[in-house]
């Protein structure tokens, strides 16, 4: 009996470690809670979607800000540059590998520059997005 | 006897130039103003424009900057109350009018009578300050490598460091 329980308890152990859930780093931790939040799975965000966002121009928010390129720049790559000429590291994951780890940071540039840009805070499906095109990019 | 004018002149003309040239030198060396040293008020003060040195304002320009974050030079730079906290408390004990900022005296001199009051909300506004940029051209700060008054590091390769002295 007392063996059985080992038993499972090891199996139950090596099938956590192995699964998606065990490795989840923040990134995707925030990406499924902008999952659960838009009512969808993690996979139905779009990066298309993200990528038309972060290029687009709109007319709600501050007018020397339309567009998230407007300071992050055309590239996703490259370095992007505030309006008082400050310097942004690029958004892409795969040149600025440390980004996304800090979900409240996240969070915190999600509210501020959503509001700047569209005049208004973003919601959970764009969010996750935006961030997906910035994962892929 | 007669008085070697030629070799005298030449020495205090060379003893008058080095004179001048240390002096300048002398000015440089005191534009040195320590950096933000907080992790928190570097990554909160420092992500849209250089973390600015406490000691190039007087405690009472950070209260009243601090007070108010929601229109903070036309952008609404809120942060939670813990980290204003914080950051308030960080730049009044390193302010310009505290003991034990050397600099800061000459930087602050003229501010009570400046226009802006005694609580200047723009470093770029301080007299010294409007004195040592003056001549600057107009589009040098247009510059797209520049963009603002804001962008000290453009020109002053160290101001990162506290070095303000190019």
């Amino acid at each position: 009996m007392l063996r059985n329980l080992t038993t499972t308890v090891f199996i139950t152990t090596l099938a956590f470690i192995f699964s998606g859930t065990g490795i989840a780093g923040p990134r995707e931790d925030q990406l499924a809670g902008y999952a659960k939040a838009a009512n969808a799975a993690a996979s139905g965000f779009s990066a298309e979607r993200g990528k038309a966002l972060h290029t687009q121009n709109f007319a709600s928010g501050k007018a020397n800000t339309p567009a998230c390129t407007s300071c992050h720049g055309k590239d996703t790559r490259a370095a992007g540059r505030t309006l008082v000429g400050k310097q942004i590291d690029p958004m892409a994951l795969s040149v600025s590998p440390s980004r996304y780890t800090d979900p409240a940071k996240v969070e915190k540039w999600f509210k501020r520059n959503c509001t700047e840009v569209l005049g208004r805070e973003c919601s959970a499906q764009e969010k996750g997005d935006w961030l997906s095109f910035m994962f892929s990019q | 006897m007669t008085i070697p004018y030629r070799p005298l002149a030449l020495g205090l003309l060379t003893l008058s130039f080095s004179v001048l040239i240390l002096g300048r030198a002398q000015a440089g060396g005191s534009h040195y103003y320590p950096p933000v040293t907080d992790p928190v008020v570097k990554e909160e003060c420092g992500s849209c424009h250089l973390a600015f040195a406490p000691s190039m304002l007087p405690a009472s320009s950070w209260k009243r900057m601090m007070a108010d974050l929601k229109n903070h030079f036309g952008d609404d730079a809120t942060i939670d109350a813990a980290s204003a906290a914080r950051i308030t408390e960080y730049l009044v004990a390193n302010a310009a009018d505290k003991a034990g900022q050397p600099f800061s005296s000459k930087l602050l001199r003229g501010v009570s009578a400046a226009n802006t009051g005694s609580t200047p909300l723009r470093i770029t506004e301080l007299p010294r300050w409007v004195k040592e940029h003056r001549k600057v051209p107009d589009w040098e700060w247009k510059h797209k490598d520049v963009r603002s008054k804001t962008n000290c590091v453009a020109c002053h390769a160290d101001a990162e460091l506290g070095y303000y002295n190019d």
